[in-house]
């Protein structure tokens, strides 16, 4: 397999402060890649810097063999990487249909084919029956599905999910666990997932990298990483939700 | 849009365009103002209501494009409907550099709005001391022969401003209309709604809210070179005036902003408010300066605090034309 | 070309001047800092003020200076009842929800004005507007300075509050972190009242000095709300020493404006200040970065 998202030696600081230093990892296309550790280990810096929005320090971020670091978000969308917030950031004064039908239109130009897509998007999300409602009256949980059939919508070759299973119960978190191992074997969507909710981490990462203070201490298969010592100790004391 | 809504339209349709075959010059005169303050209401709409870009400079493109096309029919004598032209590529060559520093430079809300307020100040100064334009003496073209219609020069009765202005106010709804149901439309929306996101989703917002700027922009220099024929006087302390920014955005925001028909609505509700309080004070002989836009001002505030949506949100609803 | 002696009392008095707005700026950096909401009344409040300094000259012969107390005292019950009925449902609404507010109730202001009196101009006259310091070449007008003493001794008094005090503490937790200030306790829109308050009563003194400088006519309102914008941009939104600042460079801009230029020109220098800082320096000559 070969490498659809190369991170090579990322490094970014705020104000002095190390966010994330000298990261690097892979993720294959085709793969399903889970990027964990502990509150302010420096997760989403990572994501913000293969999304665009921040530029890294120092390094290379590579997608599709192109240099995609520095470049703008929306640019990082159209070039076929997808993402969610951890905060979720609905279109509150649309309706669920019109949110996703934005994401849509970044692969058509025609609001027929836009709807469409929205549509089918919104049913494989169990969203379907609350289309017209307006986003602002979701729930936390519809909403994340939300962000997810909005990023879905662009047709990403590659699905960066932040903690969309935060807050879930664990009915619901399995269900959204069925719906991306969906995507994944069927569509053939990778998919690079922060994620605190080991549960759903296990259920599905194929590679796991492991974020502490801003570097990479382990990486590998899930039984290979849930013994690493190096994982346990910055675990330990650490609540995970399993 | 439903059938009703559709049946509803076309009655209002064919009512205005039968108007002035029942109206008098007055109520001709009124609903001139009225569908001018729709029109202008509309192009804004498309800056803040679709795109959400507060701009309290509109005064701004309505002083170019009145100045602009005044002056080279006044001074080059050339017709106003080659200097349409100039005046609405001025105007969006203004909107493109106030939008492309703002932008470019990330300067958004409040501070946005600041911008173009100065912007539009600054301006009116510069006008009062262009002396091709009259400086702060003021701009006058002659006044039209009412009962000759000279089209070319855009000079007639009042009938005919009447249908310019019907036709603009029309052609804008339909824009508009067409506008948000496009990927621009969409992509509007979702940048007002959340910038961050919007990117996310692939759109350049830089692009998208420059366009805004560049058809609000020129919509509404139209909209100034209609102010400069019809009224056929131009000072900068007047027309660049901050009030007149504000009196812009009044219709939309009553109306319902980002809606279709609320600044159609708007306009017409405003216009009437303020006829009808004049004709009340008359009746009763009450002849105070300023008690006129005292009440204005207090209906503004009970709108405002009470309809935050404006009203065509709920009236559509009421009248059963909601989508 | 202008005498290097005329130049200097030009600035001296635009100096002074400058410093009467900046007190006015203060007011508004003080609402927009802690509540968020842009106070687009904040010209018209300064013209009410100036005509409550002529009234209360005019019926009781009350110096512009000894009005000030019942002036400021008033205006801050004002704010504080403003704020707390008017804008506070709004605090939660969009920026052009509250505009539109705040632009009903300038136009209100302006108008009940206009009806009690007239477009006339008024002003208030006591003798020592004629006097003046003289240093060498240079005239000091007793009046500003005196104005401008009271501007800076009010907003001292400003920043002693804000520094020293518990109440002034808990402000300014309030406007760092809204949240935060809610955790703890703090009763925000108490604070937020009280803020509106205090920035009222800034504008009260401040046009309490100016009428003993300018005319006052209903319609020097809008006027003002923008001049007090540019400044606080200019200075730093948020920042207390910038809104003096800014007031100080606007006043001695102006000044220069109509010495050099046409006096129409005067504020044409102050929005183009305003492009340049809000285009290179977005947060203010004096204020920190977001």
């Amino acid at each position: 397999m070969t490498a659809l998202l190369e991170v090579r030696e990322i490094s970014k600081a705020f104000r002095g402060l190390k966010a994330v230093s000298n990261a690097g990892f892979e993720v294959p296309q085709g793969g399903l890649v889970a990027l964990i550790g502990p509150n302010g280990a420096g997760k989403t810096t990572c994501f913000n810097m293969i999304a665009g929005v921040f530029k890294p320090d120092s390094g290379e971020i590579l997608f599709q063999g192109n240099r995609i670091d520095g470049k703008r978000p929306d640019e990082i969308c159209v070039a076929g990487i997808g993402r969610t917030f951890q905060i979720v950031k609905p279109f509150a004064g649309l309706s669920v249909l019109d949110n996703v039908i934005v994401g849509a239109f970044n692969r058509t130009k025609r609001l027929s084919d836009a709807s469409k897509a929205a549509s089918d998007i919104l049913d494989k999300l169990g969203l379907g029956p609350k289309r017209d409602l307006p986003a602002s009256s979701l729930t936390l949980p519809d909403r994340k599905r939300l962000e997810v059939a909005r990023a879905l919508a662009t047709r990403p070759t590659l699905l960066l999910l932040d903690e969309v299973m935060a807050g879930l119960r664990p009915t619901e978190c399995d269900q959204m666990v069925e719906v991306f191992r969906d995507l994944n074997a069927k569509d053939g969507l990778t998919i690079l997932l922060i994620e605190h909710v080991m549960r759903a981490v296990m259920a599905l990462a194929q590679h796991i990298v492991v974020l502490h203070h801003g570097e990479i201490i382990a990486q590998g298969t899930p039984q290979h990483v849930v013994r690493d010592p190096a994982v346990l100790e910055c675990y330990l004391g650490e609540e995970t939700e399993v | 849009m439903n059938q009703r809504a559709r049946i509803l339209l076309s009655i209002l349709g064919i009512v205005l365009v039968l108007l002035p075959a029942f109206a008098g010059n007055y109520a001709i005169s009124v609903a001139t103002l009225i569908l001018y303050f729709a029109f202008v209401g509309q192009a804004w709409n498309v800056m803040m209501g679709f795109a959400g870009q507060l701009s309290l400079g509109h005064s701004l493109y309505v002083g170019v494009g009145a100045y602009v096309a005044a002056a080279m029919f006044v001074n080059l004598g050339i017709a106003p409907w080659a200097g349409i032209w100039v005046a609405i590529l001025v105007c969006m060559a203004m909107g493109a550099a106030i939008g492309f520093l703002a932008f470019r430079f990330g300067i958004s809300g409040v501070y946005f709005a600041l911008l173009t307020i100065a912007f539009a100040e600054f301006t009116r100064i510069g006008f009062d001391h262009l002396q091709w334009t009259g400086g702060s003496g003021g701009l006058f073209l002659k006044v039209a022969q009412r009962e000759q219609m000279d089209l070319f020069n855009f000079r007639g009765p009042p009938a005919m401003y009447y249908y310019s202005i019907l036709a603009l106010t029309a052609g804008a709804l339909a824009l508009c209309s067409w506008l948000l149901k496009s990927r621009a439309g969409y992509y509007w929306q979702a940048i007002r709604e959340d910038e961050e996101a919007a990117q996310a989703l692939g759109i350049n917002t830089f692009r998208y809210k420059m366009i805004a700027v560049l058809i609000s922009s020129a919509m509404t220099a139209v909209s100034g070179v209609f102010f400069a024929f019809y009224y056929n006087n131009l000072f900068p302390e007047q027309i660049f005036h901050i009030s007149r920014s504000i009196e812009i955005i009044l219709g939309p925001i009553i109306g319902g902003i980002g809606t279709l028909f609320g600044p159609i609505l708007g306009a017409f509700v405003l216009t009437m408010l303020a006829d009808g309080i004049t004709e009340v004070l008359a009746h009763f002989g009450v002849e105070v300066p300023g008690i006129k836009q005292v009440f204005y001002g207090v209906v503004l505030l009970v709108v405002v605090m009470f309809l935050p949506h404006g009203i065509w949100p709920t009236l559509a609803k009421k009248i059963g034309v909601a989508k | 070309m202008p005498s290097i002696d005329l130049i200097a009392n030009v600035v001296i008095a635009g100096l002074l001047t400058g410093l009467v707005y900046g007190l006015m700026a203060l007011g508004l950096s003080v609402i927009f800092g802690v509540v968020r909401v842009v106070n687009f009344a904040h010209g018209e409040m300064m013209t009410i003020a100036m005509y409550c300094a002529v009234v209360l000259f005019g019926a009781f012969k009350l110096d512009p200076f000894l009005a000030v107390l019942p002036v400021a005292a008033v205006f801050f019950g004002f704010g504080y009842a403003m704020q707390a009925g008017l804008i506070n449902p709004f605090i939660t609404r969009p920026e052009h929800s509250q505009f539109m507010l705040l632009v009903a109730v300038a136009i209100i202001m302006v108008n009940v004005l206009l009806m009690i009196f007239g477009p006339s101009a008024l002003n208030v006259q006591v003798d020592y507007q004629l006097e003046s310091y003289e240093f060498g070449p240079i005239l000091f007008d007793k009046a500003r300075v005196l104005a401008a003493g009271m501007a800076l001794a009010t907003s001292a008094g400003l920043f002693a509050f804000f520094k020293y005090t518990n109440t002034g503490k808990a402000i300014r937790a309030c406007a760092d972190n809204n949240l935060g200030a809610k955790v703890v306790g703090l009763n925000v829109k108490h604070l937020y009242a009280l803020t509106f308050g205090l920035g009222s009563a800034c504008v009260a003194v401040a046009g309490c000095m100016m009428i003993l400088l300018v005319d006052v006519v209903p319609t020097l309102g809008p006027g003002y709300t923008l001049l007090a914008f540019v400044i606080v941009i200019i200075g730093g939104l948020g920042s207390m020493p910038g809104a003096l600042f800014g007031g100080i460079l606007i006043g001695v801009s102006e000044a220069m404006a109509g010495l050099f230029f046409a006096p129409s020109a005067k504020s044409m220098f102050g929005f183009a200040l305003l492009i340049l800082v809000l285009l290179f320096r977005p947060q203010g000559l004096l204020g920190r970065k977001p």
